[in-house]
């Protein structure tokens, strides 16, 4: 593990190609990491990720991605991603190759990639169209009891990025609150990345459960102040439910969504 | 009292909840109907939502499934694998609610795409937790307002099982849990006819006629013999809602000034 600036992690972990996960169920979303990888006009990723939220919807409309894994692609609460919809509707600013699943299968997925298992099995799909359109979802039958349940492959991302709240001075990573998959998706990943609020000495009193992932699991840590705006971090800074809100209007439009790219994230200057 | 289709619907719904429920939770109007219940009838439900959080007791309605306020209300939050797993598949659910861009009359629901898979006319989000809910909950409750095109005869993608499209699939298929045994709408409750599993209407609301809901579905929606009328909204429930209504705004809204 090495501490990094968030520019020289994107720039050594995230190639053209790649697959990357940046997870964070709704909290503790890596927005900082997203836009550096914008900012450094990474090309042809794979996306992975349960909820595509913003922070896909802006990546697919700088069209900086080939292909999209996932699994419920809305703005939650307010409607649709319409930059995402742009590209599998219209085929703009390129087209979308879409993998799609069940939060379940997304989840199980993850956790045997942790795992290291080749696959996932669980009781899911059962009734659905979905596997008549993702030929990744097969089904198996279970030895023992001779209950068919879905399969699907693993999920091992080239990287995993995630936002936390705290490293300590050795790198080891503490997340609290709604925790979603980022612990599976680290572990499942060649190679992960953790974007933190702030690094501190050492975590002090804290429960003998916590969610920690220990240095030797990660390969690179780097600060982030509110790297998880506009989703929140949980005892640092609350969701900014009004920027959701009027992401609606700003996405809507393939002009209005560039303008504000170019304002927001293209100019921000890159810390080094 | 006066009070909009809206408030009906989630009211309707909302009394379909018992204290002895452990409901799965969407966002949107199924959150809004099961915080309902809970403040009313059902203060010992259990509520879960798929971001992980267990027995959560929000004071005001998220707008994600994930928002702050269902964590640090909750009695415990657990990893997103464990809900599904352990939680959902583990089948210590009881009810879950589903809604979609379109039903059929068995209880399926389509919340992936309007017209071909391939190329969409529109692209609606996916299954989420959905298609695992519909299955793995002990019984389900659809919440929908009700129309021609979300009504419909066919299903352009079947996301997530209801009674299949011969009413008899989940037998067919194995399934033990119920799947759909309500269907509440701005007009009407509909529930699965004890046969053949199709959502008849079994209770109007008020001011609701046959007309109307005939109109606004696309099959030849049939009728239960003894139809009922909802018992309208009493004042304690739209206080209730309103409430909770007008704390979601002014908590959601307020952020808009900070940022």
């Amino acid at each position: 593990m090495e501490f990094l600036s968030i520019h020289d992690a994107v720039a050594r972990f995230v190639q053209d190609g790649s697959s990357v996960a940046l997870e964070g169920f709704t909290h503790l979303i890596p927005f900082a990491a997203a836009h550096e990888i914008v900012r450094q006009g990474r090309r042809d990723l794979t996306l992975i990720r349960m909820t595509p939220d913003l922070i896909y919807d802006q990546m697919i409309g700088m069209g900086i991605a080939r292909r999209l894994v996932f699994s419920w692609g809305g703005n939650p609460g307010v409607g649709s991603l319409h930059r995402l919809r742009d590209a599998v509707e219209r085929g703009w600013p390129q087209p979308l190759e879409v993998v799609e699943h069940s939060h379940a299968a997304m989840a199980n997925a993850y956790e045997a990639g942790a795992a290291g298992m080749p696959c996932a099995f669980f009781r899911g799909y059962r009734g659905s169209d979905l596997p008549s359109v993702n030929p990744l979802i097969r089904f198996v039958t279970c030895p023992f009891t001779g209950e068919e349940l879905a399969c699907i492959p693993a999920l091992r991302p080239d990287v995993t990025i995630i936002h936390a709240q705290k490293a300590d001075r050795e790198g080891n990573v503490l997340i609290e609150g709604i925790v979603g998959v980022q612990k599976e998706a680290v572990l499942a990943a060649r190679h992960a990345v953790v974007t933190v609020e702030e690094i501190v000495g050492d975590f002090g009193p804290r429960s003998a459960n916590a969610v920690i992932l220990p240095s030797w699991s990660l390969q690179a840590i780097a600060l982030a102040p509110g790297g998880a705006r506009p989703s929140y971090a949980h005892g640092y800074y609350r969701r900014d439910n009004a920027f959701y809100i009027a992401w609606d209007e700003i996405a809507r439009e393939r002009e209005s969504f560039r303008a504000w790219m170019e304002e927001n994230v293209l100019r921000e200057r890159v810390l080094r | 009292m006066n009070y909009s289709s809206l408030e009906m619907m989630t009211v309707a719904a909302a009394r379909a909840l018992s204290n002895d429920d452990v409901c799965f939770v969407g966002i949107g109007l199924p959150s809004a109907a099961c915080n309902l219940a809970r403040l009313t009838h059902a203060p010992r439900i259990n509520l879960i939502y798929e971001s992980g959080t267990l027995q959560t007791r929000p004071e005001i309605l998220p707008l994600s499934i994930g928002d702050g306020e269902l964590c640090e209300t909750a009695l415990t939050t657990v990893p997103v694998p464990e809900i599904f797993r352990y939680w959902l598949q583990g089948g210590r659910i009881t009810v879950g609610f589903l809604g979609g861009a379109q039903v059929d009359r068995f209880g399926n629901l389509n919340s992936t795409v309007i017209g071909s898979y391939a190329n969409p006319k529109v692209r609606l989000p996916g299954s989420g937790g959905a298609t695992e809910i519909a299955t793995g909950c002990g019984q389900v409750f659809i919440v929908m307002k009700q129309g021609k095109r979300s009504f419909v005869r066919q299903l352009d993608f079947l996301t997530s099982l209801g009674h299949g499209r011969t009413g008899r699939e989940r037998r067919d298929l194995g399934i033990r849990s119920k799947g759909p045994t309500l269907l509440v709408t701005d007009l009407c409750i509909m529930r699965p006819d004890p046969e053949t599993n199709e959502m008849t209407v079994a209770s109007m609301h008020p001011g609701a006629t046959r007309e109307q809901i005939k109109e606004n579905t696309a099959w030849d929606v049939r009728f239960a013999d003894a139809v009922e009328e909802t018992a309208p909204p009493t004042p304690h429930e739209l206080e209730v809602l309103r409430g909770l209504h007008a704390r979601t705004a002014r908590a959601h809204g307020s952020a808009a000034g900070d940022s």
